[in-house]
């Protein structure tokens, strides 16, 4: 889901620090070095990073591409490999009355088993291409707010793993509690702390 | 300031407090709203709140949805100690209008609909319309922000035990 679409659902996060000068070289670096990696030809089952927002599947950040206006937008990407399980069984079962015939046994040992099993998800791997996720971001880097175009948990939490690991700075999602502190002095804050819930029935 | 994850689940009622005051204001002394903002904007309960009641061990969530749905069984939650966790709104600048939900835990905005914006028909055309949904995302969450801002001002203040629970008991008994 994408900052253009009609329908859109947006996380707000408060990013705490800031880069090292030069900014943007530093931000071309961090972004390219983390940038998503094509898992199609290769037998990993999923794969994250950052990527282009106006062609999130060939990710570059040459030439200031991410900088709109008086923002940073860029997408992140989830790429997954779903195997249907009764896809690897119908492998295994295949795999394992092929070897039993082979090797003229009745049985196979546990670790044979599992080395055959991991074989046939590596394999299923190699053919079944990745399912692309692809969420945009919008940094406001001078009032330290980010805008993550997603409410799903899995996204959120794998989007402030990702960006800490890439950046090596913090995001702080708003929710009730950290929206009032951006507007409460520390007396208020203080009032804030104390607060319980009200009841508003007879 | 408190652990993030602690402070997410502690203060989850102020955001329910929230939109529950927010509800009543919308249909009781909606000029508020206007005043906050300063500009001639109008809120408007859209097709869809979500309640829950907590006050006994057992957690129940009444969800009212439908077009031209009464909003009389949600009252009726609110007199047994329900309060709103989701909401649907529409929020009208003369032509323009935005329409999403807001929850009441995460203060997220979910399925946002902008007004109407000009179609791209070439690359050059994508850096205008990202700058265009941006001023219009900005602006609904500008005002959002705005009253989300009058609110914990008021719900830390006297104002909120003396004056605006009374007003809201008055609002659910009538």
């Amino acid at each position: 889901m994408g900052l253009l679409s009609s329908n859109v659902s947006i996380t707000r996060y408060q990013v705490l620090g800031q880069l090292t000068d030069p900014l943007m070289d530093n931000l071309t670096r961090l972004l390219t070095q983390n940038a998503i990696v094509e898992i199609d030809d290769e037998d990993m089952d999923q794969s994250a990073g950052w990527t282009s927002f106006e062609d999130p599947f060939t990710p570059d950040f040459t030439g200031s591409t991410f900088v709109m206006g008086s923002q940073f937008i860029f997408s992140f990407r989830m790429d997954k490999k779903a195997i249907p399980s009764k896809v690897v069984n119908k492998r295994y079962r295949q795999t394992i009355t092929k070897r039993l015939k082979e090797c003229g046994k009745d049985f196979l040992a546990r670790n044979e088993k599992k080395q055959i099993k991991e074989d046939v998800i590596r394999e299923l791997s190699l053919r079944i291409p990745a399912t692309p996720n692809v969420y945009d971001v919008l940094w406001n880097y001078e009032k330290k707010s980010l805008w993550f175009f997603s409410t799903q948990k899995t996204a959120n939490e794998a989007l402030e793993i990702f960006f800490t690991k890439s950046f090596k700075l913090n995001l702080v999602r708003r929710f009730p509690y950290t929206a009032a502190l951006e507007s409460l002095t520390n007396f208020e804050e203080d009032m804030l702390n104390r607060l319980t819930p009200s009841h508003f029935m007879e | 300031m408190l652990d993030i994850s602690v402070a997410y689940n502690r203060y989850k009622f102020v955001g329910y407090e929230f939109l529950t005051w927010l509800w009543y204001v919308i249909e009781h002394d909606p000029a508020q709203l206007n005043h906050v903002i300063k500009e001639n904007i109008i809120f408007t309960i859209g097709n869809r709140i979500k309640l829950q009641n907590a006050v006994h061990d057992a957690v129940e969530t009444i969800t009212i949805k439908g077009d031209d749905a009464g909003l009389e069984e949600g009252v009726l939650a609110l007199k047994k100690g329900a309060l709103v966790t989701e909401i649907h709104l529409r929020v009208t600048e003369a032509e323009n209008e935005w329409q999403f939900t807001m929850k009441g835990e995460s203060l997220n905005i979910c399925n946002l609909r902008l007004p109407e914006t000009g179609q791209i028909e070439n690359k050059d055309d994508k850096e205008g319309a990202v700058l265009e949904k941006f001023f219009l995302h900005e602006k609904i969450m500008g005002w959002v922000d705005a009253v989300y801002v009058f609110f914990i001002k008021i719900r830390i203040s006297p104002e909120w035990n003396d004056k605006v629970i009374p007003q809201i008991k008055k609002w659910i008994q009538q």
